[in-house]
């Protein structure tokens, strides 16, 4: 569907993106997460062919980026950083233009199915300046949907957002999700990356990592497993420490923390070893690290190894 | 073709909608008819034009009054400079659309979308080209007709029919809306490559200079207008439009003009 291959922009002889390699599958949602001016819009104009690559190539759907440029963009759909409406012309009359100029079949029909999927259609009449940030970027994603793109790119969608209007993006772009398109999503918002990606890569003008976001939360600190106690967890701790099958063992606010490979298999002998011990087990659970853990942890690794 | 009337369309949405604009686009035709239907009535009796014939610049009267008497001498030479006047409709009224057209998606941020469609360089700017030219010729033809209507119930049927003389249909029907390319081309160059609606203005409104430089060439006698000059002018202004709409075209860079304005 998106692949990249070493995909290089320079900028006056400052790097922007180096060496960007990817694959991206039909239907899958992508989370591309940096730091601000890490090169995420830059990689976005890019794949989207309104600027050209230093070097490197990229196809979507086929097509090479720098050669079926128009392609391209008649397949894809971009909300940029900005909703960048026509702020005097009317929510109905942008919808229009822009299906007019993605040469869909019939804009009206196109222009309505949106307005009405994302609650506009009351306000159609309505000059876009005189619209909310949250429904000018509800209109900004109904004109990047008219055309029907099988692939999305979405630049921090829900940016600047109250927390209603981004729950209703998210939902929305959750049921965009559903209809198989491949929605490639640069966001800050980390917590809406992990509830919506299949795959997140983390990038700082070079890829940092690239997986799935519980791969990733495996790879980084193992599962780990919070056996609540009714008395202090320190005395039991030697209990457990030792066992081959547990690789990391910790009291976390009187809780007993423990980093096991397989808990679906250790979990029962655990338990049974702890009750035979003494200790009064209230209840059992898996740590669910942030994806905000993950992403601070690498960019500081990038960052102390671009010290180095 | 249905992307060019697209963004036209969307021009004149944008831009009808703004008053100033249409202040600006309608007033300089307004005042360019008002002026010299004004003047006519006060231009006096034969006895007094035939005073104020002499001192009128004697290349223009050798050329212009054969045949006409005093009064009838100076009303054909006022309107003739009227009508050399309407010339700057065509370079003035589109230059206040195209020199915001660019720039003002760059101001509003719409650019980025706009490109990101599947519309060619040639087909944007010759939307935005014609959006701006179009309302400047109507303009300018539209005026024309309520000057020349105008002369015709207030001077004589001598005045109306030496300004009715194919070089000033020729000038106005032809070179006029070569100029409004001409004008247009420009502002829309200078619209891509600057970050400041005003600086786009600013700039553009010097295309104006020629035009000015004509006027006083012939209010001085200085440049006597003849069919000749008219059909060279406009060979001369149709090869540089094609130039500049090339350049303007060539010179468009869409990576620039996005990644320079922040």
């Amino acid at each position: 569907m998106i692949e990249i291959e070493s995909l290089t922009k320079e900028f006056n002889g400052n790097t922007a993106v180096d060496r960007l390699t990817l694959n991206i599958e039909a239907g899958e949602v992508f989370g591309f997460l940096g730091p601000n001016g890490a090169g995420k819009t830059t990689t976005v104009r890019m794949l989207t062919t309104l600027i050209a690559p230093t070097a490197g190539r990229a196809s979507l759907l086929g097509y090479e980026v720098g050669r079926d440029d128009r392609e391209i963009r008649r397949r894809v759909g971009l909300l940029t950083e900005t909703p960048g409406m026509y702020d005097r012309l009317s929510a109905w009359k942008n919808l229009i233009i822009y299906a007019r100029l993605y040469e869909v079949e019939n804009p009206e029909r196109q222009a309505e199915k949106y307005l009405r999927m994302l609650d506009l259609w009351e306000r159609r009449h309505d000059a876009a300046g005189t619209y909310s940030k949250g429904m000018k970027q509800k209109l900004a994603i109904a004109r990047a949907l008219l055309h029907e793109p099988p692939i999305l790119f979405l630049d921090e969608p829900t940016a600047g957002l109250d927390p209603e209007a981004s729950r209703m993006l998210r939902e929305f772009i959750g049921e965009l999700r559903g209809e198989g398109r491949t929605i490639f999503l640069c966001t800050h918002n980390l917590d809406e990356a992990d509830r919506l990606c299949d795959r997140i890569a983390v990038f700082k003008s070079r890829l940092r990592v690239v997986d799935a976001p519980s791969n990733l939360r495996q790879q980084m600190y193992g599962r780990q497993i919070i056996f609540h106690l009714a008395h202090p967890a320190d005395a039991y701790l030697p209990t457990v420490a030792d066992l081959p099958y547990v690789q990391q063992s910790q009291v976390e606010d009187g809780k007993l923390l423990l980093a096991l490979e397989d808990p679906e298999q250790h979990n029962p002998d655990l338990i049974r070893r702890l009750v035979n011990a003494g200790a009064e087990i209230q209840f059992v659970s898996e740590a669910r690290r942030s994806l905000e853990e993950i992403y601070l942890q690498l960019v500081q690794e990038e960052e102390s190894d671009g010290e180095n | 073709m249905e992307k060019i009337k697209t963004i036209i369309g969307k021009e004149w949405a944008e831009v009808f909608k703004n008053k100033l604009v249409l202040f600006t686009v309608a007033f300089l035709p307004l005042l360019l008819v008002a002026m010299p239907l004004i003047m006519l009535p006060l231009m006096g009796s034969e006895t007094e034009g035939m005073s104020e014939m002499e001192e009128l610049p004697t290349a223009v009267v050798g050329q212009m009054c054969a045949g006409l008497d005093g009064l009838e001498c100076v009303q054909l030479y006022m309107m003739s400079l009227f009508v050399l006047m309407f010339m700057i409709l065509p370079v003035m009224v589109p230059v206040t659309i195209a020199a915001y057209s660019i720039v003002g998606e760059k101001t509003t941020r719409s650019l980025e979308p706009l490109l990101a469609t599947p519309i060619t360089t040639l087909e944007l700017l010759l939307g935005k080209m014609l959006a701006a030219m179009i309302p400047a010729v109507i303009v300018t033809w539209l005026s024309y007709l309520l000057f020349m209507t105008g002369v015709w119930f207030m001077a004589s049927a001598a005045v109306f029919q030496a300004l009715l003389a194919p070089m000033w249909l020729l000038a106005i029907l032809v070179v006029g809306p070569l100029l409004a390319i001409f004008a247009v081309s420009i502002a829309i160059m200078v619209s891509s490559r600057v970050n400041d609606p005003r600086v786009a203005e600013q700039l553009s409104g010097a295309v104006i200079v020629p035009i000015i430089l004509l006027l006083l060439g012939q209010s001085v006698g200085f440049i006597l207008l003849s069919q000749e000059l008219v059909l060279v002018a406009a060979v001369v202004v149709a090869v540089l439009d094609i130039g500049l709409v090339y350049l303007a075209i060539q010179t468009f860079e869409r990576e620039n003009i996005l990644t320079r304005w922040k």
